[in-house]
């Protein structure tokens, strides 16, 4: 049977869309073994070490075990939006993984494989699923029609939606230097001379970076700033009415936004793909290695920031409410409006 | 691709998206509660995002999703739940209200897509946006537009923002 | 290839559905949710024409009607805020204290 050129094309996306998915799960349930691990060792604990080898299995004994949950469905809830909130956030959390370049250009059939698809306007395409997002913790509070995840989801969207302007601005920076908004050519703005081309170094967007950082920190309700979900006070905050799969679904869509969160840090202020001595060693080794490496320094850098995501978990202590509000608005964003400014002087000037 | 293929796809996107924005807005209308209407409006404005992708602002399909859909929907699904508005309860004024409005509604939408139905023809036909590949892009186009014929509006905007933020912050503020 | 009509009767269709969400709805933030749809609708014919007539100005006219949108939502939730602060009710049938 002949292909033709556009049911070819089909075929491979659907392909490259199951791949990505698979490994995006897989990589989902591994962060949490991850996490559980390194701070079971920052607390001076072993962390899981009893099913598999060193552990390794925990993550599909965990599966199984929300699986085999009953099903709780409280009595006075709103019974289609409790439902649609998990599926919600978990969707909105692994669709934006379709626009990240996880390797180098490489071409089968005229397809790039390393990259779901190639949007002009990648970054926005991201920073708009991500404000789709809220809607999920939004509304599993509201139709929980419980106090605590009530309050729970009231502090993560208006946290969310606070810490976005800065997010936004702090990568404006970024998109001034590539002069471009799409994911690829942003990567490659960042080549020729090792790390140092890389934003963060030779970009001296660190104070962008550093603003990304910790607005990614709020975006995702991670610790510091995990107030929506502060057991001491709202028990588990917006997901406290699920069990079972629902909850999985909740639970999976943090893990997954961390994940996004690390892949947009790597590909807009480290290079994303390329190696840190890019320009300085010839390339080395046949086609197929050099297809495979820049996905290995791509799984790298996320891996890195996944680590430094934990470590800050395990170090630093919650933020008050009004902390964290006046941080955002009275230091991040104030800071990222002068960082853009710093940017676009600095590259007037050098034009 | 060749000719046929982006006319079908043309065509399916039209028809599922401005099918599935159609239907969300009907629901908007016959839902009760605030909150189910707000979040139909959120279906709404996710398929007419992909209709101007469709229609090659690309821009704009994207700021109708983080402005719109993100940052203005989500403060009235956020005031709803802070008011903890329940569903509306029919009074006599509601009922006037349907007597005169649906009948209205039916003349102006009967009014405008006959206009635009007769002079149809000499509205032409719209190509694919070309923008769904990564090689074209009309953000830079729009910009230097923006900031320099446009630039006073702009700022006017700027303006408008500003006072739009003081004018919220005065009015939601709690008396003492 | 669609012709360009069918976009502007898609806006018809749009419109109208939200005047008669308009007229009939009585709680406020409804309302409000439904202007916010005929914005919409008014902003789909501006792309279509932009399109149409291979010019950008119809859209950058669709940028500023999102930014004064935006700016009328904060102003218009503060004020339904401030309403439902005063008289507990968020029904515009019960807001009629001007009227004497």
């Amino acid at each position: 049977m002949h292909l033709s050129d556009f049911q070819l094309f089909v075929l491979i996306t659907i392909i490259k869309i199951a791949v990505v998915l698979v490994i995006t799960l897989t990589a989902v349930a591994y962060t949490v073994l991850l996490e559980r691990k390194v701070i079971g060792r920052i607390q001076n604990r072993w962390g899981p070490s009893r099913v598999g080898p060193f552990g390794l299995l925990q993550p599909l004994a965990d599966g199984i075990k929300l699986f085999l949950k009953e099903d709780l469905m409280p009595m006075s809830v709103e019974r289609p939006l409790f439902v649609a909130a998990p599926v919600i956030a978990l969707a909105c959390a692994l669709v934006s993984v379709a626009v990240v370049p996880f390797g180098a250009t490489f071409k089968i059939q005229g397809v790039d494989i390393f990259q779901v698809s190639n949007v002009n306007i990648g970054l926005l395409v991201i920073l708009g699923i991500t404000s789709i997002g809220v809607y999920g913790i939004a509304l599993s509070g509201w139709s929980s029609n419980n106090k605590y995840s009530l309050m729970g989801s009231l502090r993560a969207s208006s946290q969310v939606i606070s810490y976005e302007l800065a997010l936004g601005l702090s990568l404006v920076g970024v998109v001034l230097r590539a002069g471009s908004l799409n994911l690829r050519d942003i990567v490659n703005s960042q080549i020729g001379h090792g790390f140092l081309s890389w934003n963060f170094f030779g970009g001296l967007q660190f104070v962008g970076f550093f603003i990304y950082l910790m607005a990614a920190y709020a975006e995702t309700n991670r610790a510091p700033f995990d107030l929506p979900e502060a057991e001491s006070e709202l028990v588990a905050g917006y997901h406290t009415e699920y069990s079972s799969m629902k909850f999985a679904m909740f639970f999976m869509a943090e893990y997954a936004n961390m994940l996004t969160v690390s892949c947009v840090a790597t590909l807009l202020f480290f290079g994303g793909a390329s190696s840190p001595f890019e320009g300085w060693l010839p390339a080395f080794g046949p086609a197929w290695l050099q297809a495979i490496l820049p996905i290995f320094w791509f799984v790298a850098k996320v891996f890195a920031f996944l680590f430094l995501y934990i470590w800050v978990r395990a170090t630093l202590p919650r933020f008050r409410y009004d902390q964290l509000m006046s941080f955002g608005w009275k230091f991040l964003l104030p800071l990222a409006m002068a960082n853009i400014l710093a940017t676009s002087l600095i590259m007037a000037l050098r034009s | 691709m060749n000719e046929l293929v982006d006319t079908i796809m043309h065509l399916a996107l039209f028809l599922i998206f401005g099918g599935l924005a159609v239907l969300a807005a009907l629901n908007l209308l016959l839902q009760r509660h605030p909150i189910n209407s707000a979040l139909s409006l959120v279906v709404v404005m996710m398929s007419l995002a992909v209709l101007y992708w469709s229609l090659g602002a690309e821009f704009l399909a994207a700021a109708q999703i983080i402005v719109y859909s993100g940052a203005v929907m989500v403060l009235f699904v956020f005031v709803i739940m802070l008011l903890n508005a329940g569903e509306e309860e029919r009074t006599k004024g509601s009922k006037i209200a349907s007597i005169a409005g649906f009948p209205g509604a039916a003349a102006i939408f009967c009014l405008l897509s006959f206009v635009f139905l007769s002079e149809g023809h000499k509205l032409g036909l719209s190509h694919l946006g070309g923008s769904l590949d990564e090689a074209t892009s009309n953000i830079s186009q729009i910009s230097s537009l923006l900031f320099t014929d446009l630039l006073l509006p702009f700022e006017v905007t700027s303006i408008l923002i500003l006072v739009a933020i003081l004018g919220a912050v005065v009015l939601a503020k709690k008396e003492r | 290839m669609v012709p360009i009509s069918y976009y502007l009767v898609l806006a018809a269709i749009l419109f109208s559905l939200g005047i008669a969400a308009y007229l009939v709805k009585r709680n406020v933030i409804t309302i409000f949710i439904s202007i916010e749809l005929m914005l919409n609708a008014v902003n789909l014919t501006f792309i279509a024409f932009a399109h149409q007539w291979n010019k950008l100005n119809g859209q950058i006219f669709v940028f500023f009607v999102m930014v004064v949108a935006a700016a009328e939502a904060a102003v218009g939730l503060a004020i339904i805020i401030a309403l439902f602060r005063s008289r507990q009710t968020l029904n515009v049938d019960q807001v009629n204290l001007l009227k004497g």
